[in-house]
């Protein structure tokens, strides 16, 4: 005997369709914040602290001195950028780690990681020329993939990053300095503004 | 006065719980509809997005998410900014107050359906 199929599904229960709603709106905002996770303010003082990190830098002749400045830079970096997103989060009623928050950890972590490490390795063999260039391509690389899903001004500015460190890494040593300034305080404010301007905040 | 607006609130909402557990919804048609849900949704979440984002954001055509944008407008849910950026058109949208007040609603909505059910 055949078998017979009914020709209608069972209804969805309403609490089941109300469930579907809120996950969608949540799923909804999630990829919606994560267009503007990247803080366009707090890109632009970045910038300009990097900026008069490269002037204080140019004038230590060890390489211990040079990149003193440059790792207590990052640390503030670090400290502007992160409180830069939580703010931003806040305004936009997402917690940080939700999708877009965590996505962009997820993918600008790893490179960070790999930065950290092989400086490491680089300072105690006492090599200091490949660093600039190491290192925007690498925070290139983090900022590309962590902002993947995001506008496309925040891949965009991961991609300049590796094209100067790219530049970097092969140019004479004594330019890394300045390539660093023109990165990590250059492309920083710039991005920083059209991001502020933009997509806000 | 800022207190007296969170109890104003409060009451709203209390009152807009214990409408839906009564079984006397007042579900807000417009933004039930699937693709304006998610506009608002995006919205709440940005200052603004452009027509080009929300139509990437969401995966939609330009002529579905022209309509509802419409709807919601005429609503006074969002707000429409037309302007030129490099001579081409560029449309902004932004979540009015009502708008926001509206999805607030929905949420709450959604909420005591769940609960409703959960304590039958």
């Amino acid at each position: 005997m055949a078998t017979v199929h009914p020709i209608r599904r069972a209804p969805v229960a309403l609490h089941d369709h109300a469930m579907d709603n809120l996950r969608y709106i949540r799923q909804t905002m999630e990829r919606a914040a994560s267009f503007t996770a990247v803080p366009g303010v707090g890109g632009v003082v970045i910038g300009c602290t990097a900026l008069a990190a490269a002037v204080v830098a140019a004038g230590r002749e060890t390489l211990d001195g040079w990149l003193a400045v440059w790792l207590a830079e990052g640390l503030l970096a670090w400290i502007i950028g992160l409180a830069g997103t939580v703010l931003k989060s806040r305004r936009s009623h997402m917690p940080l780690l939700s999708g877009p928050g965590r996505k962009f950890i997820l993918g600008f972590a790893p490179p960070l990681a790999v930065g950290g490490l092989l400086t490491l390795a680089l300072y105690r063999a006492g090599v200091g020329q490949p660093l600039p260039g190491m290192w925007m391509l690498l925070y290139g690389a983090g900022v590309f993939t962590g902002g993947a899903a995001s506008v496309r001004v925040v891949p965009l500015m991961g991609l300049c990053f590796m094209a100067l460190g790219a530049g970097a890494l092969f140019a004479p040593a004594v330019w890394g300095n300045w390539f660093l300034a023109a990165g990590f305080g250059g492309f920083h404010v710039l991005f920083g503004i059209i991001i502020t301007v933009k997509y806000g905040g | 006065m800022a207190k007296q607006n969170a109890a104003l609130k409060k009451n709203d909402r209390k009152l807009r719980l214990a409408e839906i557990a009564a079984g006397q919804p007042r579900l807000d048609r417009i933004i039930h509809e699937r693709l304006r849900l998610g506009i608002v949704s995006a919205l709440a979440a940005n200052q603004s997005l452009t027509f080009n984002e929300l139509k990437k954001l969401l995966q939609t055509t330009d002529g579905n998410l022209s309509v509802h944008a419409r709807k919601l407008e005429e609503a006074g849910y969002i707000q429409v900014t037309k302007s030129f950026e490099n001579r081409l058109p560029k449309t902004e949208y932004r979540l009015t107050s009502s708008g926001r007040r509206a999805l607030e609603r929905y949420l709450d909505h959604m909420e005591a359906l769940i609960r409703a059910m959960r304590d039958r």
